[in-house]
């Protein structure tokens, strides 16, 4: 059957048109405009993902996505109140990227530790020609060709081989356009043998505008690396945002990942890990608190191309109103990755018979020395539980909320870093008290 | 006054009948146990006395100090002074035994208009009672419930009833999935909290349990009535002679 040409959608018309009148002007041009117009190209010829493409089954951005937005022009002064305010009391080095550029001025000094590199993206791209943009995990993606073509600025973090990096480092995304506007950061962090990193990226912006962030960001664990990675979605509820991780974990590296949403109208995180060296371990878990209209995809593939690598992905939702959350899981187990030990485990928590929760888990296994399994459950809160709360003197809506935490809690307990674990626990618990 | 009257009860669950026409009283300070076959409502009446949903009451009155509480939320009934021991105590991960023992005693001292108890007056009452029911402090850090043996459980049960002192303690089948030892260290619990003030009805199939909380009186269920009151040698009657006397009737 001969492949029929969908007519495009007015937002897919608009991409073209902002990538033929943008081209020239966009940043990096004599680093990256090749790459950028060989990506726009197998975007244009694939177009907006939609439900008849596997991998974006349930979040059809066809549909979602009904106009593109222009490209967010330079932020003005950095706002008195403050950015990814639920992070606030995390002590942090602030690396700003806002309208999808890399803002000094709103970012704190340089990180403090002396054996962290900060540059900025194309700056790191033109003295490092042996860096190639995209060759982590998860090239291979509609959203991800469009944020290159589209790439508007960033950071590059290199953390020396053996580094005990002390602080975090917190690359926040902000929109601060007064319209609503599109922008599309890409970042990459090196974490070199044997050092270690805690990274905390915040996707924030104001509420009531329709913005849309189409962001990626490249993650190299080498070899002996730990690295803890954080992402916190506090969006403007109403906008929509894609953001595509890729990641290396060499061999003996420890890797944690953890995906909070809390915010946005249409949010998906795609997250693509590959195990390259024996002896590693990946713990990636999320957790969604969504209510009203809200749409969450956390779409994970793990990729374990080397033997003897643990990984372990427990994501949780709390599902309120209509919204919607979804997880698709899929562990891959190459042919002579031998001895690898894959679980992955997705609970979603429904409030009201509206709310929608898809799992969708899948193995891929070709080796046969191997430990691997799934777990999906959705429902609504235990009665008996809370029967149980109930009949010690607890009130209802108290024992729902001590219940709700509970549950969100098992996964947020997961964090290492406690000002993390204490700064997201306090925001379920103020999202909680709103319902 | 009696601390407790059931009138006339009558209770079914998805249309089918459990509870006949039951009457009950309990008086202040009185330890009563019923006693009864399988099927004869006894569970059932504990659910209804703390006020689970899904058990409709079609008729009849559950007064307790004179008042009705069969419209209240089982939240308001705690406050009111009712407590149910569970036969199968909930596991409630992510919540620490600690917490929830605060979060109850605050909650019920907030509806009665109470202030909340001082920090260290609550740690002393939780030490002093996990102390007797061999309760060690890292079963108090761990969530409720979660990972206890069976006779952990009930003796977290058996806790919870000293900290919120309730005025009308229901013990649902506490004996069940105990050993002696158990058993014993879970009576002596609850003796303890014997008091002129505080009323117990000790639901039980065997008459084991009863050797070691001794009841004033007993009653006997069956087919969801109350079928014979006596003292507490009736529990050793039953024991010989079994329930066969009161099922027949039915048949």
């Amino acid at each position: 059957m001969a492949d029929v040409m969908p007519i495009k959608t007015p937002a897919e018309q608009a991409l073209s048109a902002a990538f033929a009148a943008a081209r020239a002007t966009l940043p990096g041009k004599d680093v990256v405009d090749a790459l950028r117009q060989a990506a726009f190209e197998r975007f244009d010829a694939a177009g907006l993902p939609h439900r008849r493409v596997e991998e974006w089954k349930y979040t059809d951005l066809r549909a979602l996505m009904r106009e593109a937005r222009p490209l967010a022009g330079p932020a003005g002064a950095k706002p008195a109140r403050g950015i990814a305010n639920v992070l606030s009391g995390v002590e942090a080095d602030l690396v700003a990227i806002v309208n999808g550029r890399y803002e000094p001025s709103w970012s704190g000094a340089k990180p403090s530790d002396p054996d962290v590199t900060l540059t900025e993206l194309f700056q790191f791209v033109a003295d490092n020609p042996d860096y190639k943009l995209g060759q982590v995990p998860g090239g291979n993606d509609p959203a991800y060709w469009l944020n290159t073509a589209f790439m508007s600025g960033g950071v590059a973090l290199r953390v020396k081989r053996g580094a005990a990096v002390a602080k975090p480092i917190h690359i926040a995304h902000v929109f601060a356009g007064d319209a609503a506007a599109a922008m599309y950061p890409r970042s990459v962090v090196i974490v070199e043998p044997g050092a270690h990193l805690t990274l905390i990226e915040s996707f924030s912006g104001p509420e009531g505008l329709d913005y849309q962030v189409n962001s990626a960001l490249e993650l190299v664990i080498d070899e002996g690396a730990c690295v803890d990675h954080i992402k916190v979605g506090c969006d403007g509820g109403s906008a929509l945002r894609v953001s595509t991780l890729g990641v290396t974990v060499g061999g003996k590296a420890n890797y944690r990942d953890f995906a909070f949403t809390i915010g946005g109208a249409v949010v998906r995180n795609q997250t693509f890990v590959r195990f390259t060296g024996e002896g590693s371990e990946g713990f990636i878990d999320g957790a969604s608190l969504l209510k009203g209209r809200q749409h969450v995809d956390n779409t994970l593939v793990v990729n374990h191309s080397a033997g003897g690598c643990v990984s372990r992905e427990r994501f949780k939702s709390v599902l309120d109103g209509e919204s919607h959350g979804i997880f698709q899981g899929k562990i891959v187990v190459e042919p002579h990755a031998q001895k690898t030990d894959g679980k992955m485990m997705t609970r979603a928590l429904l409030l009201s018979d509206e709310a929608e929760a898809d799992n969708k888990p899948e193995l891929e296994i070709f080796a046969d020395d191997v430990q691997c399994g799934h777990g999906a459950t959705a429902g609504a809160l235990d009665p008996m539980l809370k029967f149980y709360l109930m009949s010690r003197g607890i009130p209802a809506s108290e024992a729902e909320a001590l219940l709700i935490q509970a549950f969100v809690g098992g996964v947020v307990e997961e964090i290492a870093h406690a000002g993390m674990r204490e700064a997201l626990m306090l925001a379920a618990l103020k999202w909680l008290r709103s319902r | 006054m009696p601390l407790l009257e059931i009138k006339n009860l009558h209770v079914e669950i998805e249309g089918k009948k459990i509870l006949k026409g039951l009457n009950l009283t309990v008086e202040e300070g009185q330890v009563a146990a019923i006693m009864g076959p399988n099927g004869s409502g006894k569970s059932t009446l504990a659910y209804v006395l703390s006020g689970k949903d899904n058990y409709e009451v079609a008729e009849g009155e559950v007064l307790l100090d004179g008042e009705n509480i069969l419209d209240m939320a089982p939240d308001e009934r705690a406050a009111k002074g009712v407590f149910l021991a569970f036969q199968y105590p909930v596991e409630v991960p992510g919540v620490p035994t600690m917490t929830f023992l605060r979060t109850a005693l605050n909650a019920q001292r907030k509806q009665r208009g109470e202030g909340e108890l001082s920090t260290p007056e609550f740690l002393k009452l939780v030490r002093e009672t996990s102390k007797y029911l061999n309760i060690d402090q890292e079963m108090l850090r761990r969530s409720v419930n979660v990972g206890f043996s069976g006779g952990e459980k009930k003796r977290n049960e058996i806790l919870q009833m000293a900290v919120l002192q309730p005025r009308l303690a229901v013990l649902d089948e506490t004996d069940s999935g105990l050993d002696i030892d158990a058993l014993k260290v879970v009576a002596d619990g609850v003796n303890r909290l014997r008091s002129a003030e505080r009323s117990m009805i000790v639901i039980t199939h065997y008459q084991r349990l009863l050797n070691y909380i001794v009841p004033d009186v007993v009653h006997v269920m069956a087919r969801g009535k109350v079928v014979k009151t006596g003292g507490k040698e009736l529990a050793l009657e039953l024991e010989a002679s079994g329930y066969a006397q009161f099922t027949d009737e039915a048949a």
